[in-house]
């Protein structure tokens, strides 16, 4: 067997030159779209054309200027002797990615990991953020908290998803299409506007005024007196988490949905013929079936939920008990200027999803043997 | 056809169980939009659904959107509504300034993330396996993560606070996702396509303008659509790179800002939150195929 990089003569320097032009190449498109891009706006942050204006010129520049740059790069490559061309193409289609990949995820990583072994003012402190980290009475409220965002936001939408999903699959196929598309719009909307919708229905009056909220309308209806139901410890928490299980719900059903719907007929058919009814149909044919698509869908909402923020910020700023990790990290950041804590923090939240990382990639290697 | 007494009472319940998991979905929403039409009086004196019992005496506008979008003009009638601090809400800067953030870091990141996966479907180069792998693990980093040393970048570059930082905010966090969605489909392209194209003597930048891009427009459009949404409600990315200045903010950034300030007028907040979520909604509806295949294509971002 031969091996795919052949050795040429003059090895070394050639071996040199080549990966130096492959760094150059990689760069050169990112730095020139910056460069040119950096200047385009401080011209335009000078002047004083009507805002529309500077915002179709700053969308035109940001395409259109890295389109052209591909194109520059791809006919300075074409220029080059056969050989370097060769060696040069594939950097031209992924050195831009990798490089920014590189600046704005890779070394982040490493750097919030030396940020964070300082205080505020810039002295080394070793590992004392962590211990704040680990033991600070906000950072412990925030865990409790995450864990229940964890296990009810993730359990009620999985479960949602999967009961609606099992049900729709018998219905009339426009019934389905239409019950669907309602239950997975919430999916458009962001999580501020969400924010707005919960807080209008937890809204509340003092008892013996009209409640304007539907929730504590419907208490009230009920006999039951008006609750303020975000400042109502340990509840409030499962009050926001309701708003994630109304967005994420729409998800874990599409997806659940399309794995059903999978399942071949046949397989259904002939345990039915055989005299299952439909509850042993759907544990010990159904379920197993779609297990993989559950814990794919699972993991996806588990990662979202652990770095919810937007909720938590809009509803309550992370107060009246509510605090979760990620606002934590804000309130550290952008509230007391202490980034070495936020860092710290930050690398809390990355060592959570170590585990789906380590997964992800195992499933990749045993799936590409041959990439 | 004539259906057994249980099978019937089973059709019911499936039917009615959807009904009403629907309804209870779909409520909250409708009572945003509802509200968002009424005046503050009624909106503060009595529950929106006072209106569906009581439709003839219901008294909707459009008033609170001409407020928060600031397009109220000189209407003695309107100026008469607006209280004070309530001048200024102006949200259609905000929507210019919500698109001209998510066009760009839209466009920005697919371009990129499509010749990547290019790169790494058809072209065989020294690195290509460690270098996917890296994406590959990429995709569930929490972008928490970048956050301070791309702050103490752009704050060095004075980049802090310009639409160009955001861009490339967003660029940087969706490529993973971007790159693996569009490499799955890229890589599974027909090769016998583009090995005669090859020996045509096209180039690489050839096939790729010519045949890989028009190929992958379903894919592309799934990972546009995906982008899309998420840029246009994201709110954490914004307020960490844009900061809080009006005339560059976002409509998630004011729409947490009138939360703060007008707490209590629900007639101005939930007009305010329907702008938001106008165009999204739009776009989901119209393009909710390709939309779902992304989502089914690529369940795994972080």
């Amino acid at each position: 067997m031969e091996s795919l990089e052949v050795k040429k003569p003059g090895g070394l320097v050639q071996w040199l030159v080549t990966n130096l032009g492959r760094i150059l190449v990689s760069l050169f498109i990112p730095a020139i779209t910056f460069i040119v891009l950096w200047r385009t706006f401080i011209f335009m942050r000078d002047t004083s054309a009507p805002q529309w204006i500077t915002a179709v010129v700053a969308i035109i520049w940001g395409v259109g200027g890295l389109a052209a740059l591909f194109l520059l790069a791809n006919w300075t490559i074409e220029r080059l002797p056969v050989a370097w061309r060769v060696r040069m193409t594939p950097f031209v289609f992924v050195g831009p990615a990798l490089a920014i990949l590189a600046w704005y995820l890779f070394l982040p990583t490493l750097r919030t990991f030396y940020f964070s072994l300082f205080d505020k003012s810039g002295q080394f402190i070793g590992l004392e953020n962590y211990v704040y980290a680990f033991t600070s009475q906000p950072m412990l409220e925030s865990f409790r908290n995450n864990l229940i965002w964890l296990v009810v936001g993730t359990g009620l939408s999985v479960g949602f998803g999967l009961l609606i999903a099992i049900l729709a699959d018998r219905t009339h196929p426009r019934f389905e299409t239409l019950i669907k598309a309602l239950i997975f719009m919430p999916m458009a909307i962001s999580m501020v506007g969400a924010s707005v919708i919960w807080k209008f229905i937890y809204e509340f009056r003092p008892e013996g005024a009209v409640q304007i909220g539907l929730l504590n309308a419907i208490v009230v209806a009920l006999g039951g007196k008006p609750q303020a139901w975000l400042i109502l410890k340990p509840w409030n928490t499962l009050f926001l988490v309701a708003i994630l299980i109304w967005l994420q719900t729409g998800y874990a059903m599409v997806i659940i949905s399309a794995a059903i719907k999978g399942i071949q007929e046949e397989l259904l058919e002939a345990a039915r013929i055989d005299g299952a009814n439909e509850v042993q149909v759907f544990f010990s044919i159904i379920i197993p079936t779609i297990r993989g698509t559950l814990v794919t869908v699972s993991t996806t909402i588990v990662i979202f939920t652990l770095k919810i923020f937007d909720i938590v910020l809009s509803m309550t700023g992370g107060n009246f008990g509510t605090q979760v990790i990620a606002n934590e990290q804000y309130t550290q950041m952008f509230r007391a200027f202490n980034f070495g804590r936020g860092a710290a923090i930050a690398v809390v939240l990355l060592l959570a999803v170590v585990p789906v990382m380590w997964y992800n990639l195992r499933q990749f290697g045993r799936q590409t043997e041959a990439f | 056809m004539k259906l057994k007494p249980h099978r019937l009472l089973a059709k019911v319940l499936v039917y009615g169980t959807l009904l009403l998991i629907a309804m209870v979905w779909t409520v909250p929403t409708f009572g945003l939009l509802v509200s968002s039409f009424r005046s503050a009086d009624d909106v503060s004196r009595s529950g929106w659904w006072t209106v569906l019992q009581n439709p003839a005496e219901a008294n909707l506008s459009l008033d609170n959107y001409r407020i928060v979008l600031g397009t109220a003009g000189d209407d003695p009638r309107l100026k008469a509504k607006i209280r004070a601090g309530q001048e200024n809400i102006n949200l259609l800067t905000s929507v210019v300034n919500s698109l001209t953030v998510t066009i760009p870091a839209t466009v920005i990141p697919i371009l990129i993330a499509a010749f990547a996966a290019y790169g790494f479907a058809w072209i065989r180069f020294p690195g290509r396996r460690p270098f996917f792998i890296g994406v590959v693990a990429l995709l569930v980093v929490p972008l928490q993560i970048s956050l301070i040393p791309i702050l103490r970048d752009y704050l060095k570059l004075d980049l802090n606070g310009t639409f160009l930082g955001v861009w490339l905010a967003h660029t940087g966090f969706g490529l993973p996702l971007a790159i693996y969605l569009l490499y799955n489909y890229i890589s599974s392209l027909p090769r016998d396509i583009l090995e005669s194209a090859f020996m045509d003597g096209a180039s690489h930048f050839t096939i790729f303008m010519r045949l890989v891009l028009p190929l992958s427009l379903p894919a592309l459009a799934s990972f546009a659509i995906f982008q899309f949404l998420w840029v246009w409600n994201d709110l954490l990315v914004a307020l960490v790179f844009l900061g809080a200045r009006p005339e560059v903010e976002v409509l998630t950034q004011r729409l947490l800002g009138m939360l703060g300030t007008f707490g209590t007028d629900w007639h101005l907040l939930t007009a305010g939150a329907f702008v938001s979520m106008v165009l999204p909604l739009v776009v989901f509806f119209s393009l909710q195929r390709y939309f779902v295949r992304g989502l089914l294509a690529g369940s795994v971002k972080g």
